[in-house]
């Protein structure tokens, strides 16, 4: 048997970073899952890229700016049309309180 | 015969001719809908109404006989990935069950100045994630050519419905083959442009660096009719590129006499289904005759590029699907007790298995002490592929490959092996990373009796030589005449 590719606890750290609140059922599916994946993508480790640029863009170009000038915006209304909750003309949230842990 | 059968550029001519009428072309299409939608499921939403309103203020510019614009009174689908003023976009996603976009995509726009008809949005994979439509959060598709198994993925319900005859032509979007593989799953023409050739404004993001919006059709004309519509610089994408669009109709008919068409070694690997690899090998004859140059060519990377796109689309997804938090839109999980609790329940109600796989991969890609290992060392092995491609293209115009290793699955044949449906895009999959056009099309059937896709992979911005080998190909068998049984007019 091959060693893990992610533990439990990494399943959790990286949950948490995401914001995805898994099962128990669910991170265990999801670390054997990724395991499997992971151990696919290892593969890549077969090629040396010392001397390779990284490709993050496939075309070339630099920032493309434009005027800054005033133009009409969407209505207040419809942007809060779609909100799953308001209170007048703002979003409302539930109470932000220090993360734990 | 049934309108509904028309190709778009037949449907342009009757319309023209004055033998039929927008609303009679709009209402078979709804009748047809309202038969075997029901069945074949490629819809998630119809715009009855609109469409009908629509094909009469058609039919009087066409009667007027000025102001006639290129597809006007031509009725399409649009994959719910593109945003629709007013009308429900889901993505597939129970995230975006009632998210109704306050503008349109540009190439909603585009199309609508163009004359064309919205019939409705198309089912999906959940954000364009996956190679079945089996992700989409509201049910299946099922492929007209054989109603148990998939119509491929993720523009499934867009391909579906042009093999159907449920819309004369749709718009998919493709980040790993996801307007190609439906495409050739269903039997059908479907076009994945150069990077920055179509706008991707009111596209709900995926993968920034691999999104594109592009046509599928019932042949290789239409294709190119509608890439033509879509096609073009736009000041709100910043990554669409300032080019000239040319009239890739005029592109058709010349030919391939002496074009060099390349065949990739790697392409060519155990595990193909073998009716698809003799399909691919007497296209590559077909294309001969008509008197192209088939030569070998090397992609040495290419054993590396699912592995790579496996890093790079997720954690690109992981970023842009940060967004949907239950706050200024989409949905928001009830009792959460703080804003922490409530996103966190929010996303594990809102999105679906495999969107959760990838937003975890790439989150944990782009993770402190795993960034260089894996995101940064994807980034390089991209830099690999996009230099084989331009090698090859230093000795040939077109790559010929197969779209996908098999003809379509069953329903639920993949489901449970998350790696087994990525290895479905393996033929695609490095198309996107490179940035180049791709085309799909017919190239002959399984003694099953299913629809075998066969792809073009294309210089940059040179969408015009693609769609000429591709029609030169098509002209020259009758593939792309075949229809499915459940467009042939029985009842489902």
């Amino acid at each position: 048997m091959r060693e893990p590719k992610i533990s439990l606890a990494e399943v959790e750290h990286v949950a948490r970073l995401a914001r995805l609140l898994l099962s128990p059922a669910e991170k265990e599916r999801m670390r054997s899952q990724l395991d499997t994946i992971l151990a696919y993508i290892d593969t890549l480790r077969q090629l040396d890229t010392t001397d390779v640029e990284p490709t993050s863009h496939v075309v070339p170009m630099v920032n493309v700016m434009r005027e800054d000038e005033v133009r009409p915006s969407y209505p207040q209304e419809a942007m809060l049309a779609n909100a799953p909750d308001r209170a007048g003309e703002f979003f409302r949230v539930p109470k932000i309180l220090e993360e734990e842990g | 015969m049934n309108p509904t059968a028309l190709t778009v550029h037949a449907a342009l001519a009757r319309l023209s001719a004055g033998e039929l009428r927008a609303s009679e072309l709009v209402r078979a299409y709804l009748d047809r809908i309202d038969a075997l939608d029901p069945t074949i499921r490629a819809y998630l939403a119809v715009s009855r109404e609109a469409a009908l309103e629509q094909a009469v203020a058609a039919d009087e510019r066409w009667r007027a006989g000025n102001g006639v614009r290129p597809l006007e009174g031509i009725p399409l689908a649009l994959k719910d990935v593109l945003c629709t003023r007013g009308v429900r976009t889901t993505c597939g996603s129970r995230i975006l069950a009632d998210f109704v976009p306050p503008y349109d995509a540009t190439v909603v726009v585009r199309l609508s100045a163009a004359g064309a008809i919205v019939l409705g949005k198309t089912n999906m994979d959940e954000f364009a994630m996956g190679s079945s439509t089996e992700n989409s959060a509201f049910h299946p598709t099922r492929n007209p050519w054989a109603l148990d198994r998939v119509p491929g993925g993720s523009s499934g319900g867009s391909a579906a419905a042009v093999a159907a005859d449920l819309a004369a032509g749709a718009l998919g979007t493709d980040t790993g083959g996801s307007i190609r593989q439906p495409a050739a799953l269903c039997g059908v023409v479907g076009l994945k442009p150069t990077y920055g050739r179509v706008s991707r404004y009111g596209l709900v993001a995926f993968a920034s660096s691999l999104d594109q919006v592009g046509p599928i059709g019932k042949d290789v004309r239409d294709a190119a009719l509608l890439l033509e519509a879509i096609a073009g610089h736009d000041p709100m994408d910043s990554t669409s590129a300032d080019q000239p669009v040319p009239d890739y109709q005029a592109a058709l008919g010349q030919g391939v006499e002496g074009l060099r068409v390349g065949i990739p070694n790697e392409y060519f690997v155990e595990g193909m289904d073998p009716e698809v690899e003799a399909a691919v090998w007497e296209a590559v004859r077909v294309l001969e005759k008509l008197g192209a140059r088939p030569a070998r060519v090397s992609l040495p990377h290419t054993p590396y590029a699912v592995a790579a796109y496996y890093l790079i689309a997720p954690a690109e997804a992981s970023s842009n699907l940060a967004r949907y938090d239950g706050v200024k839109y989409g949905y928001r999980a009830p009792g959460g007790k703080d804003v922490i609790e409530m996103y966190g329940r929010t996303r594990a109600e809102g999105f679906g298995p495999e969107v959760k796989r990838r937003i975890m991969l790439g989150t944990y890609a782009l993770s402190a002490g795993y960034y260089e290992a894996y995101y940064g060392k994807a980034q390089r092995v991209r830099t690999l592929i996009r230099r084989d491609f331009e090698r090859a293209f230093a000795e040939v115009d077109v790559i010929v490959t197969p779209t996908s290793p098999s003809a379509a699955f069953r329903l639920g044949e993949k489901t449970e092996d998350p790696l087994q449906m990525y290895l479905s895009d393996i033929f695609t999959i490095s198309v996107n990373l490179a940035g180049l056009p791709g085309v799909s099309l017919p190239c002959g059937f399984t003694a099953a009796g299913l629809p075998i896709g066969l792809q073009l992979i294309g210089q940059a911005f040179d969408e015009a030589t693609l769609l000429r080998v591709a029609h030169a190909y098509e002209q020259a068998t009758d593939w792309h005449t075949r229809r499915p049984p459940r467009a042939a007019g029985e009842a489902p």
